[in-house]
C-alpha cells in the first residue's frame, strides 16, 4: 500500500540578484508502508531539502504530495501522519524539559491519551517500545542525564507519539558513535515492521542504506540519478556517480594491497584540478558532466531516465544508448 | 613498567634508528569543577611511531584519542592537565628530544618544524579574515625568519600545487573554497616546514565520501614522496584498516589492542575491536544480522575495576569485573588487554579465542 506519493517535486530557493536555485528538480518517489526507502546522496545534494518539503518545513514551488491518494497537505492531520526524525539529538530535544515532557506534548496535542494517568501510561508504553527502561525513571530525566544514543531512542518516541503512518529519518545516526548506530537503525527497522510505517531513511553512508532499506535512490545535485533496489543499486551501479561513491566508500572489505592499487589507479585517473572542476556552473545537461570520467557530448543535454534493469533506473545517456554501444562499464 | 594492572603500553622492541617518536606512560586528566573529581582522560597509554608508518589511533567519543594526540603535540590547554608520562622524539639526523622538557623558544622552535597537527575541522583551523597567502606567511615569518617575501610566496604556492589545489587560490579567503580544498590547504599548511611527524585528527571526519577518498589519497602520495610518519585518529575502524600500517584501539583512556593492521583485520583480539568491527556493515558482502555494542562506555572520574569494557562485553567471566587485564602479546604481532587470551585466567574462559575473519 503506498502512504505517500510524491510527483515531480520542485524546491527553489531564491538567491539576491539572481536566478533563483534549485535545490531539488522535479523529484518523484512513492514510500510504501512497512518498506524502508534510502536517499542517498553527498551534502549539498538536497536530500535534506527533501525531507523538510515533505514535513511542510519549506513549502515546494512545484509538484505533488499525496497521503493516501490525498492532496491534503495542509491540515494539522498530515503533520500528524507524516513525522520527523532530526539528525542532532543533542538540539532538537529541549534541554529545559524533562524526556516525559516531549511525550505527553505530541500526545495530548494528537488527542491520543487524556490528561492525567492515561498520558503517563501512554508516554511511558513509547519509551518502552524504543527501550528505554525503566521508562517512568527516564520520563523524569532531563536530556542531558541521557547518552546520544538514549536522546535519539526518545526522539523516536516522540515521533511515533501522534500515530504516524510516514516516519522522515534524516541522517539519525551520523551523530551518534559507530557502536551504537546499528542498534538505532536496527530499532528503526523493527518499529517500520511492527507499526507498518513507511520509513524514508536519508543518509551518506551506502553501506547501511544498502542493508536497511529495500529500495535506493541517489541525489546529485537536486535531481535522482539513480534508482532502484537496493542490492542492484549499490552492487552493480549503473550511474557514473554512483560508482563513484561506491567506489570512495571504506570498509568495501578489500586489502591493503587492494587498497593500494585501487588508490594508485585513482591517482593517475583523476585529473589535476579535480578539486575545483566542480565548482563550475554546468548549465543543461547532465549535472555530473564536470565530473564525469565517461563525459561525452550527449551529456551536454538533459539525460533520460533509461531503464537498466527491473524497477532500476539511471539518469544517464550511457545506458540509453547513447555514445558507442558497449561503452557502459558495470560495477566500479 | 609499573604495577598498575591498568598498563596499556604500545611500545614493542625495535630498533632505535628506525623510530621518530616514542610516547610511554602517558596520563592526562581534565580538573573538575569546584573540587569535584578530575576526568581521567588518558591512563597510562603508551606507543611508539616508526619512520615513514601510519599509525591509526581509533575509538569513539570519549575514549582520550584526541586528548592523547594533544598532550603528545604539547598542546594541552587547562583544564586538561598531563600528569605522567615521557614523550621522546628521535630525529633524522639522530639527536634526541624529551618533548616534555621543553619550554618557551625551544617548545616554539619544535612544534611545526619536527612536529605539526592537522586539526579536527579544518573550518576552524583557518583565520576567517585573511587570505590563504597570509596564512602560509605567518608560518615562515614565525620560524624560518631569514626567507624573503617573494620566496615565502614562492613556498606557499609550491605547497598549494603539491596539495592538489590551483596556487593562484593563494589570494581566497577560506570561505571561497570548498571543504575539501580548505582540508588540503590545512594539510598543506602542516607540512609547510617539512615535519618528519603529522598527527592528523579527524582529517576527513566532516567531508563527503568522495572527498575523503581525495584526502586520503593525497595524504598516501605525499607520505611516500615526503617520508613523514603520521599519526592518524578516527572513529572510522574500516577507514584505518585500509590507511594504517598499525593499529591502535582505545577505550575508556586505554589502548585495548595494538597490533599490526593485517592481523587486526584478520582476527581481532579484543571483544572491543570485534564490536567495532561489526558495527561498519560491508558494502559489497553478504548480507547479516547486523548488531553494534549495547551500553556505554564507564565514568572516567575516578578509578576504574577490572575491566573497563566488562560491562558492555558478552564474554566477560569472572575475573574480567574485577582484576583489571594486562596487554597480552598475541600472534600475529600486538597485544589485546584482554583476560580471554591470558594464560592465568584462560581455564576459566569458555569458547573460542579469536572470532573468525572479518572479511
Amino acid at each position: 500500500m503506498t502512504a505517500l506519493d510524491v510527483t515531480g517535486l520542485t524546491v527553489d530557493f531564491p538567491q539576491p540578484g539572481g536566478r533563483p536555485f534549485r535545490a531539488v528538480d522535479r523529484v518523484s518517489f512513492s514510500l510504501r508502508a512497512g518498506r524502508t526507502l534510502a536517499l542517498v546522496g553527498e551534502s549539498g545534494s538536497g536530500k535534506s531539502t527533501v525531507v523538510r518539503a515533505l514535513s511542510r518545513l519549506v513549502t515546494p514551488t512545484e509538484g505533488e504530495i499525496r497521503l493516501d491518494g490525498a492532496r491534503r497537505t495542509r491540515g494539522a492531520d498530515y503533520r500528524r501522519a507524516v513525522q520527523m526524525v532530526f539528525q542532532d539529538p543533542f538540539a532538537s530535544l529541549n534541554p529545559a524539559h524533562t524526556i516525559g515532557h516531549h511525550l505527553h506534548r505530541p500526545l495530548l496535542a494528537g488527542g491520543k491519551a487524556r490528561r492525567g494517568a492515561d498520558v503517563q501510561r501512554k508516554a511511558e508504553e513509547l519509551l518502552r517500545s524504543v527501550n528505554l527502561t525503566p521508562p517512568a525513571d527516564v520520563a523524569r530525566k532531563r536530556p542531558h542525564e541521557l547518552s546520544g544514543g538514549q536522546r535519539q531512542r526518545v526522539a523516536i518516541a516522540r515521533a511515533l507519539a501522534p500515530g504516524p503512518q510516514v516516519l522522515l529519518a534524516d541522517e539519525p545516526v551520523s551523530m551518534l558513535d559507530v557502536s551504537i548506530r546499528l542498534e538505532i537503525l536496527g530499532l528503526l527497522d523493527r518499529l517500520k515492521d511492527e507499526r507498518g510505517l513507511a520509513l524514508l531513511y536519508v543518509t551518506h553512508d551506502l553501506a547501511t542504506a544498502r542493508h536497511f532499506s529495500s529500495e535506493v535512490m541517489v541525489m546529485y545535485r537536486g535531481e535522482i540519478v539513480e534508482r532502484g533496489p537496493s542490492d542492484e543499486v549499490i552492487l552493480a551501479p549503473r550511474h557514473p556517480y554512483t560508482q563513484l561513491l561506491a567506489s570512495a566508500a571504506t570498509g568495501s572489505g578489500v586489502s591493503r594491497e587492494e587498497a593500494r592499487a585501487a588508490r594508485a589507479a585513482r591517482l593517475a585517473a583523476r585529473a589535476r584540478r579535480d578539486a575545483e572542476r566542480r565548482e563550475i556552473v554546468v548549465g543543461d545537461g547532465c549535472r555530473f558532466r564536470p565530473r564525469c570520467p565517461l563525459a561525452m557530448d550527449a551529456c551536454a543535454r538533459r539525460p533520460p531516465e533509461a531503464e537498466v534493469g527491473p524497477g532500476h533506473r539511471a539518469l544517464c545517456w550511457l545506458p540509453a544508448g547513447a555514445g558507442t554501444a558497449g561503452s557502459t562499464n558495470s560495477c566500479a | 613498567m609499573n604495577d598498575s594492572a591498568t598498563h596499556h603500553s604500545a611500545t614493542e622492541n625495535s630498533t632505535a634508528n628506525d623510530m621518530v617518536l616514542r610516547a610511554e606512560h602517558i596520563d592526562v586528566a581534565y580538573e573538575g569543577y569546584g573540587g569535584a573529581r578530575p576526568t581521567r582522560a588518558v591512563r597510562d597509554v603508551g606507543f611508539e611511531l616508526r619512520r615513514g608508518e601510519l599509525l591509526g589511533i581509533a575509538g569513539e567519543s570519549g575514549c582520550g584519542k584526541s586528548t592523547l594526540a594533544y598532550a603528545v603535540a604539547r598542546c594541552l590547554q587547562p583544564p586538561a592537565r598531563l600528569t605522567a608520562g615521557s614523550v621522546i622524539f628521535h630525529a633524522r639526523d639522530g639527536g634526541e628530544t624529551d618533548l616534555l622538557a621543553l619550554e618557551g623558544e625551544a617548545l616554539r622552535a619544535f612544534r611545526w618544524n619536527k612536529l605539526s597537527i592537522v586539526f579536527q575541522s579544518a573550518m576552524n583551523a583557518l583565520n576567517p579574515v585573511t587570505r590563504v597567502g597570509r596564512q602560509f606567511d605567518d608560518i615562515f615569518r614565525a620560524h624560518r625568519p631569514g626567507m624573503s617575501g617573494p620566496e615565502r610566496r614562492e613556498r606557499a604556492r609550491a605547497l598549494l600545487d603539491m596539495v592538489g589545489i590551483d596556487p593562484a587560490r593563494i589570494r581566497a579567503y577560506p570561505h571561497e573554497l570548498s571543504g575539501g580544498m580548505r582540508q588540503r590547504v590545512v594539510i598543506a599548511m602542516a607540512l609547510a616546514l617539512e615535519p618528519e611527524v603529522v598527527i592528523m585528527d579527524e582529517p576527513t571526519t566532516a567531508l563527503d565520501v568522495v572527498v575523503q577518498r581525495e584526502i586520503l589519497d593525497e595524504v598516501e602520495r605525499l607520505r611516500e614522496e615526503l617520508g613523514f610518519s603520521v599519526v592518524f585518529i578516527t572513529h572510522d575502524l574500516s577507514l584505518l584498516l585500509e590507511i594504517s600500517d598499525r593499529l591502535a584501539v582505545m577505550y575508556a583512556g586505554g589502548i585495548v589492542e595494538y597490533g599490526p593492521c593485517e592481523r587486526i583485520a584478520a582476527g581481532a583480539g579484543h571483544p572491543y575491536t570485534q564490536g567495532l568491527l561489526r558495527s561498519f556493515p560491508e558494502l559489497t558482502g553478504e548480507r547479516r544480522a547486523l548488531r553494534g555494542i549495547p551500553g556505554s562506555p564507564p565514568d572516567l572520574r575516578g578509578e576504574l575495576t577490572g575491566c573497563p569494557f566488562a560491562d558492555r562485553c558478552e564474554r566477560a567471566f569472572e575475573p574480567c569485573r574485577t582484576v583489571a587485564p594486562r596487554p597480552v602479546p598475541l600472534p600475529g604481532g600486538g597485544y589485546a588487554a584482554c583476560h580471554l587470551h591470558d594464560p592465568d585466567h584462560i581455564a576459566a574462559a569458555a569458547g573460542p579465542l579469536h572470532e573468525g575473519s572479518q572479511s
